[in-house]
């Protein structure tokens, strides 16, 4: 077996763990994006990959408190988001400009976050191994 | 004319071209609804365009959808929200409309 192949198969089965970046930039209802970006999250967790979820622009709005979905029969997917952390994904941030231009702020959100400057996203960005956009 | 905006002003340029269009006279109304609601935000670049409009337009907002995303203590003074039945009248009471996709 070739030495890369077997990155990909250790001998205890766990593999390699890479540095996994989710980028969501599109808020909760209007289109499927969140919902689905979230499900490909859960999953890669269950591979134990080393996650980092990053909210800007309108993605900021997935983690909005006091959605409440009743009337437009969709379904509230903001819970989600609490229980990350059951998941061992911690690693949350936020970009604070994305947050002001929408007259948001920290207090607005459902989940402890990190909010970062876009010099300290950008930082967080290259030392990412794989960067999946939703 | 009943205008009917239902993308976020942040992702593009339809709300934009609407309040151009519109604030030039004549007896508007704008329907926010979907993510269109997240210009009604208080605070925010996009609230402030609709603010600067709103002495010529009438601004109403879809309640289901405003409530939907968790915004509903933070939208701007002075616009109207409305349930389905409420935008059906805005659709009726107005000679014509449009839909800004």
């Amino acid at each position: 077996m070739s030495e890369a192949a077997g990155d990909f198969d250790d001998e205890d089965g766990s593999g390699t763990i890479k540095k996994f970046m989710f980028l969501n930039r599109k808020a909760p209802y209007g289109t499927v994006y969140a919902l689905e970006g979230l499900e490909v999250v859960l999953i890669t967790a269950a591979f134990d990959q080393d996650v980092s979820m990053v909210f800007m622009d309108d993605g900021v709005y997935q983690l909005v408190k006091g959605q409440n979905t009743k009337a437009i029969a969709m379904k509230n997917f903001s819970p989600t988001y609490r229980a990350l952390d059951g998941y061992d994904i911690e690693k949350l941030y936020v970009e604070r400009d994305s947050l002001e231009m929408r007259g948001l702020s920290e207090d607005d959100l459902l989940v402890p976050v990190e909010v970062l400057s876009s010099a300290e996203m950008q930082v967080l960005m290259s030392d990412q191994d794989v960067v999946i956009a939703f | 004319m009943l205008h009917i905006v239902n993308k976020s002003p942040f992702e593009n340029t339809a709300l934009a071209s609407c309040l151009r269009v519109a604030s030039k006279g004549g007896d508007n109304a704008l329907l926010l609804i979907e993510d269109g609601v997240y210009a009604i935000t208080k605070n925010s670049d996009a609230g402030k365009a609709v603010q600067a409009v709103m002495g010529g337009i009438k601004v109403y907002a879809l309640m289901p959808d405003v409530e939907a995303r968790g915004m509903q203590d933070r939208v701007l003074e002075g616009i109207s929200m409305v349930d389905y039945a409420g935008f059906v009248d805005l659709v009726i009471e107005h000679n014509n409309v449009q839909s800004w996709l």
